[in-house]
This record gives structure tokens, C-alpha cells and sequence, in this order.
């Protein structure tokens, strides 16, 4: 790939945009509800996991329906290392704004990353053999597998009574159905943004790299790309651990919003969850990063429109999902960028 | 030494047997051509040396070194280049785009950057619509593209699959007047081809496969005027 002072540009202006949201954001919160702050976050959330499930979903063409497991590890792991660490650090569980604090939770991001990455790997090695359903019948089966270990977990152990447990049984005391109530809630619209932010980066200096074209050559055709010297399983692989991490990344940064307590309940993390960021990969168009961010925003708004019509949430984007099939089939953008379109608008302007 | 040498290759798919017993060698700056009808194996062979298909028996030996076992990006590496059946392009992605992950293997940015300028030149086409998606290219168009994109890879030897498949009479004269320049610029050529006439006038040898065995071999020019071949491959006699 050529690196063109623009290219440079280009791919730094997302970054730059988020992080300038994320700042401007840090310094409204004191004049933002709780309710603003609260949505601004969940759509935060939702641009991870939707750009994330693109590099999967959208670059190479695989169909992988169990994102929401990998963001349910991403949260435990998280909440284990700050929940722990906090026992350590300050001897109790409550968010410190401290250096110490927020170190300790920039390293449980990276964690929860890490370990959704790594079951990423695990899942990803044997079933990306597969292709299309059958992949996708592993997936769903592993983000419920996923969800179930978590429901049928024992009760959060406090350090005090650790002893009392052999080690071997102390992973296994994850806080059943409600999951770690008691955990700090260090997250802040700027800790979220800023992940945004490098999420779109990762996302597109990735697509814009001989690597990622290898994993677009996967999606077009996979035997083509086989004939030209892709190692179209290794790529498989890579792209699933890669989305994974930052489904994990999503999945801290939710464990630890306002208000945690309820955060990191194993419902949070069930198969509709997995179906909502599917939604906003293929509304958004496979493949395009801006369009996943787009849908993203677009969806996360429609469900507090529809806040009070909860229970037809599920109706309102299966229809929308029908009607963007028929008038257009490859989503908002297709594998187009935002940018693109608008350029093209554009020059049909001036003519 | 030849730079290809198969012998005894069987391959199946599931309970079929498709390929028997298959022996075939090409030589260094050869166009050599297996020709015979639907089914008779012909991609089958191409699919088993770029490492696509794996072999139930026999030997395959490329440049000294052996193929068996090996996955596709390796092969790739050692020289062989595969212009799959149907063309295979990305459509999505742009004529440049296509061009540029043919060279995928190889890491040598101004060698590729010259390669690619190259590719422009020998095919106009693909100099004009280089910002296109590939997708809205004809399919003479496409082809070109496809053995362009094999070529970006530099191999010792191209993989040709059916480069005539579906393409007007006009376009196909121009494909292999493009297959014999390759050629003459020292790319080693296996073509597989239906389109018996064509391949035997360009090539120097070739084989005939019938329901997975090499039935003849010998060179183009005797195969084209032998009986058997103008009868069942040519429609002549």
C-alpha cells in the first residue's frame, strides 16, 4: 500500500474527531444528565461492537452470531481485575479517581480485551473451517454456552472468604444470575469515546493494509484468494481473535458503567444482544466501517425512541431489517464509506 | 530436470475417482495444454499442483521440490500461480486492488509498483479502468485481469484454467496472443483448455484427458492432426 501524506491524514481523522468528542464530552458531563450521559455511552458501546463485528461479518465474509460471549468475557474479565485489584489496592470495591484507580481500570480494559481475544483463538481455530451456517451455528452456540456458564456460576467470593475455597473452584464463583453487583463503576463517557476512537482507527488503517485486503480477497472469493498466496484460515483466525478484542473492550467499558451494579448480569449478554450489533453491521452495509458506526448511533436512538414500547423493540428493527433488505440489499453504504457517497453526491451536484 | 513432474496422480472427489494414474511434465519455458472434455479432470489436475485439491496418490515435483501436503500460499511462494476456472476476481475491489494483492506473496513494494505499471501497459484495458471496481468489467475484461493478477506474482510457472470460457470468438484470438507474449517472456505455461483448436495452435505439447487418464500425449501439431483428436475434440472428420 502507498502511504500518501492524505492516506495519513485521512486515517488520523477519525481518531482525531473521536477524541475531540470524547474531550468535549468529558468536559459537558457536569451540564449532561444522567439519561444523555447514559445514552451517549450505550451508543459508544454499540459503535465498538459494530465496527468490531464488521471485521468479521463484513471484511471477510464470515458469519459469526455470537459477539455478545465475547463481550460477556470481556466484562467478567474486567470486573475480576478491578473487583480483586480494588480488594488489593484499597481494600474495598468502590471507583477511585485516583492515578492508582484509573490505571487499575485502563489495565482491566486491556484484560477484558485479552481475554475475549484469547477465547477468540479458541473458538475460532477449530469451527473457521466451517463456512457460512455452520460457522454461524458455533457462534450462537458458543455466546449462549458462553452465558449459560455464567448463570449457573456460585456466588461472588469477598477475599475474606477465599481461603475457605479451594483455588481450583474460585474461577467458578463468577456471581450467578446477577453477576458482581458490588463492582465499581469507573467508566466515563471519556474512557468509552477514546476506545471508540481507536476501534474506528484499528478498524480502518486495518482495511487500508495489505492484510486487510487479504481479509476483503476472503470475503470476494475465498479460492481466489487461496491462488494468490492467502492463508485464507490464518486470516479467518486473525480477524475473529482481533473483533473478539474489542468485543471484550466493549464489554469491560460496559461492566464498569454508571451505576455498574446491574451491568454485569449474564442476561445483558444474550443472544438478542449478539442479533442487535448483526442488525447494525448489515444495516450499516457489510463491510464499510462508517456505516456500522452509523447504524450504531441510528439503532441505539431508535430503542429509546421506543423505550416505552419495549416489548415490540424486536419488531420495529426486524421490520426495518426487511424493509432495508428489499429497497437496499447491501445496506446503507455497501461497502462504501460515508465519505464516498458523499463525494459522489457531490460531484452530482456541480454537474 | 523438468520444472513440473506428476507422476501417477490419483485424486477424488468423495467416491469419485478424478483423476487415475496421472503422468505429465512440463518443461521450462514450455506452453504446454491438457485438453478433453467436461469432467474429464483437466481442472482437477490444475486443482491438485496450486494445492487446492489434495491427492490420494502419486508424486508431484516442482523445481526439485516436492508439492504433496503443501497448503496454497506455499505453493505460491515456490512459483506457481493459478488462474482459477470462472476467473475469480474480487469484484468489489478495484482493478489496482486486484492487481496489487496478486502480488500478495511477494514484499519487494518497487518491484510490485513497477510490475503493476507494467500490467497497464501490456493491458490498456486495465490501465483505463484502474480505479474501477472490478465487478463492472466485461468478461474478456475480467480475464485479462485474472492472468494479470496470476502474473503479479512472478511465477516460474502460470496456471491457466479455461482462459477462453464464455468469452466472444474475437476476444478469445486476443487472450492467447496474450498467452503466447507471456510466454515468449519466459513464463512456463499449463493451460487447460475446452477450446481444443486454440489451445493446440499455441501450445508446443499436449495431453488428452479422458474420464481422469491421460489417454495421448504428443506434440500440439500431431495432436491436432491426429484422427482421434479432430474427431471427439475438434468436430472435424
Amino acid at each position: 500500500m502507498v502511504t500518501t501524506p492524505q492516506a495519513v491524514v485521512r486515517s488520523l481523522l477519525p481518531l482525531a474527531v473521536a477524541v475531540g468528542v470524547a474531550v468535549g464530552l468529558e468536559l459537558l458531563l457536569g451540564l449532561l444528565g444522567f439519561y444523555a450521559q447514559k445514552i451517549l455511552f450505550d451508543i459508544g458501546v454499540n459503535i465498538i461492537l459494530a465496527v468490531s463485528l464488521n471485521m468479521v461479518n463484513g471484511f471477510t465474509g464470515q458469519f459469526s452470531i455470537g459477539h455478545a460471549g465475547f463481550m460477556a468475557l470481556g466484562a467478567y474479565g474486567s470486573i475480576v481485575v478491578t473487583y480483586y485489584g480494588g480488594y488489593a489496592l484499597f481494600g474495598d470495591v468502590m471507583m477511585h479517581s485516583t492515578v492508582t484507580g484509573y490505571a487499575l481500570y485502563f489495565v482491566s480494559i486491556l484484560v477484558g480485551g485479552v481475554v475475549a481475544a484469547g477465547a477468540g483463538l479458541l473458538v475460532g481455530l477449530p469451527s473457521l473451517r466451517l463456512r457460512g451456517d455452520y460457522l454461524a451455528i458455533v457462534t450462537l452456540g458458543f455466546g449462549e454456552i458462553i452465558r449459560v456458564v455464567l448463570q449457573v456460576s456460585q456466588p461472588v467470593l469477598e477475599p475474606s472468604e477465599m481461603a475457605a475455597v479451594p483455588w481450583y473452584e474460585q474461577p467458578w464463583h463468577l456471581g450467578r444470575s446477577l453477576g458482581f453487583v458490588h463492582s465499581g463503576s469507573y467508566n466515563t463517557l471519556g474512557w468509552t469515546w477514546t476506545a471508540v476512537a481507536v476501534t474506528l482507527l484499528v478498524a480502518y488503517r486495518l482495511r487500508e493494509s495489505t492484510h486487510g485486503r487479504a481479509f476483503l480477497s476472503i470475503r470476494e472469493n475465498e479460492i481466489a484468494a487461496e491462488s494468490i498466496g492467502v492463508n485464507t484460515t490464518r486470516y479467518k483466525v486473525n480477524a475473529f481473535v482481533l473483533a473478539a478484542f474489542f468485543a471484550g473492550v466493549a464489554g469491560s467499558l460496559f461492566g464498569h458503567q454508571l451505576g455498574a451494579g446491574t451491568a454485569s448480569r449474564p442476561e445483558e449478554f444474550n443472544f438478542m444482544k449478539s442479533f442487535e450489533v448483526i442488525i447494525m453491521v448489515v444495516l450499516g452495509g457489510m463491510g464499510s466501517i462508517s456505516g456500522a458506526a452509523v447504524a450504531a448511533v441510528a439503532l441505539t436512538l431508535l430503542t429509546e425512541a421506543l423505550r416505552s414500547f419495549q416489548d415490540y423493540r424486536m419488531i420495529s428493527y426486524s421490520l426495518l431489517l426487511v424493509i432495508v433488505m428489499i429497497l437496499r440489499p447491501q445496506g446503507l453504504f455497501g461497502t462504501h464509506e460515508i465519505w464516498h457517497l458523499l463525494a459522489r453526491f457531490r460531484r452530482k451536484g456541480t454537474r | 530436470m523438468s520444472l513440473l513432474e506428476v507422476r501417477g496422480l490419483d485424486a477424488h472427489y468423495g467416491a469419485i475417482h478424478a483423476l487415475q494414474r496421472v503422468d505429465l511434465t512440463v518443461e521450462k519455458g514450455e506452453i504446454v495444454t491438457l485438453i478433453g472434455s467436461n469432467g474429464a479432470g483437466k481442472s482437477s489436475t490444475l486443482r491438485v499442483l496450486s494445492g487446492l485439491l489434495r491427492p490420494t496418490a502419486g508424486t508431484v515435483t516442482f523445481d526439485g521440490r516436492s508439492l504433496i501436503g503443501l497448503a496454497p500460499h506455499a505453493i505460491v511462494r515456490l512459483g506457481i500461480a493459478h488462474a482459477p476456472e470462472g476467473r475469480g476476481i474480487f469484484g468489489t475491489l478495484t482493478v489496482k486492488e486486484n492487481l496489487e494483492l496478486g502480488a500478495y506473496s511477494r514484499s519487494d513494494r518497487a518491484g510490485i509498483r513497477a510490475d503493476i505499471s507494467r500490467m497497464m501497459v501490456r493491458f490498456p484495458i486495465l490501465g483505463e479502468r484502474a480505479g474501477q471496481s472490478a465487478g463492472t468489467l466485461s468478461g474478456g475484461e475480467q480475464q485479462m485481469l485474472a492472468v494479470g493478477r496470476a502474473l503479479m506474482a512472478r511465477p516460474k510457472l502460470l496456471l491457466l484454467d479455461e482462459p477462453s470460457l464464455g468469452l466472444a470468438p474475437q476476444i478469445v484470438q486476443t487472450i492467447f496472443a496474450i498467452i503466447r507474449e507471456i510466454n515468449q517472456e519466459g513464463v512456463t505455461i499449463l493451460l487447460v483448455e475446452q477450446n481444443a483448436h486454440m489451445a493446440l495452435r499455441v501450445a508446443h505439447r499436449g495431453y488428452v484427458l479422458e474420464t481422469g487418464e491421460i489417454k495421448m500425449t504428443d506434440d500440439a501439431r500431431v495432436l491436432a492432426a491426429s484422427d482421434e483428436v479432430r474427431k471427439a475434440y475438434l468436430g472435424i472428420g
